[in-house]
């Protein structure tokens, strides 16, 4: 099994942040964030050198990953879409979108792209409800979407790769 | 109708710079702070009748009081803001426009409690806000309004962001606090008095973000200052948001007390054209549903929303017109909470999934009435059964839609 460990940059995130604590156990949640910001993802090797750093047993560290629905604990596509699907934005049209993602990019909530570029995942209220519909792309807010604007912003993902 | 105390700066460009917030009048109220005694910000606090603004509308004031006093162990504030609620988007507008504002709240509420450390926890989702949160932070060290000394005063303030990891939940102060200290966000049971939070076994409060950014206001325009908005028992004012097909949705702040259908028509701009009201949930998705009639005499504060058998929550409406079905409007709620419940106890866990599947049955088109005297049933279940009052909103929502709009269900079964 191939080792995991953070990048010197998030090493020192890692030990600035420790010190803001009255325990280390509050760096569980900043800690994954660090692993998910360099990997993309939290895998089973990142979770035993988090869980190695911290005093803590592996299974601690899975079982609280794996109850924030955030840290992805598989690879996932390269612009990883999520789209709110909550009151306000169903009301909205975020079903159209979700419809028109299937058509044009060709996956369903779960699914990760052939091309391994897009990955669609239905999220619980964003927060965005002014401006719904909405969805995220990578973390970043795009809000009052329409289907020809997610047209756009999938031509500029692919741009960008 | 608006009035902008938390909001006042929210328009002026680059708010969010520690350069253009101070010659907006933030840290104003610091010199003035340190020249009161710390009791007497709390009962300052107490007197403007201040309520928190993340959902249960609890007073402010009082809540300081119960940290212990003269504690050999560290006090730590939690700000709470996991704004999660569907429909309510209010905090992250603090967060985008005035983090300056919350900061000073944070020393001003610091100080009254003696405080030398305090988290602010933003949802994971709002990425770009605890960054921003975190750039206003790191400007306010390197300008010495906190860190050793606030502002050259003999009191030392760190300021820590943590960010969540998506779970609902968490928005709950005690499930906050377990996230907080590395654990998954399982509510914690209450205790048997009201005492304040435990942060590793110290004392703790937990401020909605708004609370807390409302909190140099008062300072600074005393207690008389704030209850000159707002009603007798619900002094001041609020971040209301506003979404759905209604011509303009954003947040806006209103004191206490106008009529809701008022702040629809005006600030809201009303309904999109062809489009006609049904129905509003008052205050993020966990407030009973109000009919297109109630809201006609719906009053926005506390008080008048119970008086109608809701409740004002966070303030976060969301309008729902005549063209949606109200079964999906359910089905839609349920899977949230379906989605989102901890686990914890069995009542939320179960019922919230049970519920789930009998709205999608039903919208499959086999469903019929007796259906929904089994949600009404498990709704009665899973309400006041559990150790956080997430099943009882899941309950109170359900209900709601399923006595005020039984004719729609029943037109659901009759499509069969």
């Amino acid at each position: 099994m191939s080792t995991f460990v953070y990048t010197q940059e998030k090493e020192q995130e890692f030990q600035r942040l420790i010190k803001k604590y009255p325990k280390s156990d509050s760096m569980l949640l900043p800690a994954l964030w660090l692993v998910q910001e360099q990997l993309g993802w939290v895998s089973p090797e990142a979770m035993l050198f988090v869980a190695k750093k911290l005093g803590k047993p592996p299974i601690e560290v899975h079982s609280f990953a794996s109850f924030y629905t955030m840290f992805n604990l598989k690879p996932i596509g390269t612009h990883h879409i999520e789209l709110c699907k909550t009151l306000s934005c169903m009301l909205m049209g975020s079903r159209e979108l979700k419809q028109h993602i299937k058509q044009t990019i060709g996956i369903e909530p779960g699914q990760t792209s052939e091309d391994g570029l897009f990955h669609l995942t239905e999220v619980e209220c964003m927060g965005a409800c002014g401006g719904a519909p909405a969805l995220a792309v990578n973390g970043k807010y795009h809000e009052n979407l329409t289907c020809g604007g997610l047209d756009e912003l999938v031509k500029e993902c692919k741009s960008c790769k | 109708m608006q009035v902008k105390i938390v909001s006042k700066n929210f328009d002026i460009p680059n708010s969010h710079t520690l350069e253009v917030a101070k010659k907006n009048g933030r840290y104003s109220t610091i010199e003035k702070l340190f020249t009161m005694d710390p009791d007497d910000v709390t009962e300052e606090v107490v007197k403007s009748g201040l309520r928190g603004k993340g959902g249960g509308g609890a007073p402010c004031g009082p809540k300081w009081k119960m940290m212990p006093k003269d504690d050999p162990r560290p006090s730590y504030l939690i700000v709470n803001g996991d704004e999660s609620e569907p429909g309510t988007f209010k905090d992250r507008q603090i967060f985008e426009y005035d983090p300056h504002l919350l900061i000073e709240g944070i020393i001003c509420s610091s100080y009254a409690m003696n405080i030398h450390d305090a988290y602010i926890y933003i949802r994971g989702e709002y990425k770009f806000w605890s960054d921003r949160v975190d750039a206003a932070i790191e400007e306010a060290y390197a300008a010495g309004i906190i860190g050793e000394k606030v502002m050259g005063h003999d009191f030392p303030l760190n300021i820590t962001v943590h960010r969540g990891g998506g779970a609902y939940i968490c928005g709950e102060k005690s499930a906050l606090i377990e996230s907080l200290e590395g654990k998954r966000g399982h509510p914690r049971i209450k205790p048997h008095k009201k005492e304040c939070e435990w942060f590793f076994g110290n004392p703790a409060t937990v401020n909605n973000v708004e609370t807390i950014a409302s909190v140099p206001f008062i300072l600074e325009n005393g207690a008389e200052g704030y209850r000159a908005h707002g009603t007798k028992s619900s002094p001041g004012t609020m971040l209301f948001a506003m979404s759905g097909p209604v011509k303009n949705p954003g947040v806006y702040e209103l004191p206490f007390g106008i009529k809701m259908i008022d702040f629809l028509e005006t600030l809201g701009g009303g309904m999109q054209d062809g489009k006609k009201l049904k129905a509003i949930i008052p205050g993020g998705c966990s407030c009973p549903i109000l009919t297109a009639e109630e809201v006609q005499d719906a009053v926005l504060d506390y008080e008048s929303m119970w008086d109608i058998g809701s409740t004002l929550g966070t303030g976060g409406m969301i309008v729902i017109d005549d063209s949606a079905n109200m079964v999906e409007v359910a089905k839609n709620l349920i899977e949230f909470y379906h989605h989102e419940s901890c686990g914890q106890c069995t009542p939320c866990r179960e019922g919230t999934s049970w519920i789930d599947k009998i709205l999608k049955n039903i919208l499959e088109g086999s469903g019929n009435e007796s259906d929904l005297n089994t949600i009404l049933d498990v709704c009665h279940t899973m309400n006041g059964k559990t150790v956080c009052v997430f099943a009882p909103a899941v309950s109170d929502i359900i209900v709601s839609i399923v006595k005020k709009f039984r004719h729609e269900f029943i037109e659901e079964f009759n499509k069969n």
